[in-house]
């Protein structure tokens, strides 16, 4: 019996924690997405009336309404913003997989020596602070900062390139901070490939580029679907990055959440955002789950 | 190793340590202007060892991730306990999923709809609320890394330990515990460095009177590059790098120890 009861609480505990501070706090923003912004204390209306009972809820269902998701529809700054960090999402995860294979696949095939310190190196600008990575940029890529005194020295360009304030600047900022998120479910896969399956190859006349293509990266796709996933999504509601390595007219949805909860302080049309930004993200997480499932079933298949 | 994979390798490194190494080198720098090289000079230390309100930002991070990290390494241990000999529980994915959405999701959700909640029930936003919101997202990451230890552990003395008799909390407490120790240690070290390192979630649900460090120092960078919080960043840097090789000594450690 008390072997029961400790694994109620060991299975629990983290279950009770995180269905109170993860999943409640969503149903809280779908209600709050439905009411309209008040200047009251809280900043939205309507407040559920706990004492007016049947009748109460009855009232605080009447009061919801579609305006902030009408809102979101017509209004084309949101659809602007919605794509174009889909967009920037998109293009940085692809620049990423072709920086993060090689990088991966170099780790990979280094030393045994050698791999666990390329793995610490890949990690630990992952512990330092995201905020000062991306500050670190700003002083490079500012019109008088060092990337452009370097090349207005080597005489490539004339005058400045503006990359700060720019969606080059995102980019780079993007692509920067979420390279160990690529890398490192690359290199886990690539470490545990078959040296046998590659020997195979050489031993039946494969070159090393015939090979990566026909048996590595074919077998690492799995690494790489999860890399991708794993930058993908936070990079969709990204907000340091654009704000600060962007232009005042860089869209991007996170950005417009910020703006709409602590400038425009209108709390409602913040939760519509969020709820719009989850349901971007959710597609690509079933599409990784449905593909990472049937792949375990073929596993399983081929097994038995 | 093709030259193509070494080059590919060399440059993704020289990526990712060029911008830290610039920051440090300008925090030494004499000159006001960022970019311009005036000298050596540790006066910007001088200035961040006066900065009062920063100093105080620094107190209240180091607090905040020291009880966060405490809740998300307890709770972090028992997740990853469930995972690994709780067998195929019915909603083990679903538990799954729970457990690792917190360290994807995007911070301006988690921390909007946890200030939402905050407000609804009526908490007093403060210290309190930024620990909850952190040691909610840092969880995950400790079920990670002590999942790992757990599932390379040899189960052969738990279940000597238990043929001799030994109660199953004294089993955890004096067999299990002791072997994962180290990796719950260095999932303690990445939830706090998590928490110290966060701006996004703590802004939304912190309150009056409680400004965390990246809190105070994002209100300075919005105004531009200045050699303090170059100077503030090398010295986060140094410590993280202290905290990084803990962490990898404690893991290594199974090697000899386990």
């Amino acid at each position: 019996m008390s072997g029961r009861l400790a694994r109620l609480f060991v299975r629990g505990l983290p279950l009770v924690w995180l269905v109170l501070f993860f999943l409640v706090p969503f149903a809280v923003t779908l209600k709050i997405s439905f009411s309209s912004p008040a200047t009251a204390q809280p900043p939205y209306l309507p407040v559920i009336d706990w004492q007016g009972g049947l009748e109460g809820w009855r009232e605080f269902l009447e009061a919801l309404d579609f305006q902030n998701y009408r809102m979101i529809a017509e209004d084309a700054l949101y659809r602007d913003a919605a794509l174009s960090s889909l967009g920037y999402a998109g293009l940085a995860t692809a620049i990423l997989a072709l920086i993060g294979t090689p990088t991966a696949y170099a780790m990979a095939r280094a030393s045994a020596r050698w791999q666990p310190i390329l793995v610490a190196l890949v990690i630990v600008p992952f512990w330092t602070s995201f905020l000062i990575r991306v500050y670190a940029w700003i002083a490079i890529l500012k019109p008088e900062g060092l990337l452009n005194g370097a090349l207005m020295k080597l005489g490539l360009i004339a005058s400045p390139l503006p990359i700060l304030d720019s969606p080059y600047g995102v980019l780079i900022g993007l692509t920067y901070a979420y390279l160990p998120f690529m890398v490192l479910p690359l290199y886990a896969v690539m470490s545990r490939l078959d040296p046998t399956l590659l020997e195979a190859a050489a031993d039946l006349g494969a070159g090393r580029r015939r090979a990566f293509f026909t048996l590595t990266l074919p077998l690492a796709l799995p690494g790489l679907a999860a890399g991708a996933l794993l930058c993908f999504i936070p990079m969709v509601g990204e907000f340091i990055i654009p704000d600060l390595l962007g232009g005042s007219d860089t869209l991007m949805l996170g950005r417009v959440l910020w703006s709409e909860f602590f400038s425009n302080r209108d709390w409602p049309l913040a939760s519509a955002v969020a709820v719009l930004l989850l349901i971007l993200i959710v597609g690509p997480v079933v599409l990784f789950r449905e593909a990472e499932l049937r792949r375990e079933e073929a596993a399983e298949g081929r097994g038995r | 190793m093709s030259a193509f994979a070494r080059t590919a390798l060399t440059l993704a490194l020289a990526f990712l340590y060029a911008p830290i190494l610039v920051l440090v080198i300008y925090s030494f720098n004499d000159s006001k202007l960022v970019t311009v090289w005036g000298g050596f000079s540790t006066r910007w230390y001088a200035v961040l060892f006066a900065d009062g309100p920063l100093i105080a930002a620094a107190l209240v991070s180091l607090k905040v991730a020291l009880l966060s990290a405490a809740i998300a390494g307890v709770l972090g241990t028992l997740a990853a306990l469930a995972l690994d000999r709780h067998g195929r529980f019915r909603g083990r994915g679903a538990y799954t999923g729970l457990l690792y959405a917190p360290m994807v999701m995007p911070e301006v959700i988690t921390g909007l709809s946890l200030l939402l909640l905050f407000v609804g029930i009526g908490l007093d936003r403060g210290v309190s609320t930024i620990v909850i919101a952190h040691a909610t997202f840092a969880t995950g990451f400790v079920a990670v890394v002590v999942g790992a230890r757990l599932k390379g552990l040899d189960r052969s003395l738990e279940e000597a330990a238990a043929d001799l008799g030994a109660s199953s909390m004294r089993v955890f407490f004096g067999i299990t515990l002791p072997l994962i120790a180290p990796s719950v240690a260095a999932g303690f070290l990445l939830a706090f460095t998590l928490s110290l390192d966060d701006l996004v979630i703590a802004s939304f649900v912190s309150g009056p009177g409680a400004t965390t460090l990246p809190m105070r120092l994002y209100s300075q960078v919005r105004l531009g590059v200045n050699p303090e919080i170059n100077a503030a960043s090398t010295l986060m840097i140094a410590t993280v790098g202290l905290v990084v090789l803990m962490a990898s000594w404690l893991t290594a450690r199974r090697g000899q120890g386990g």
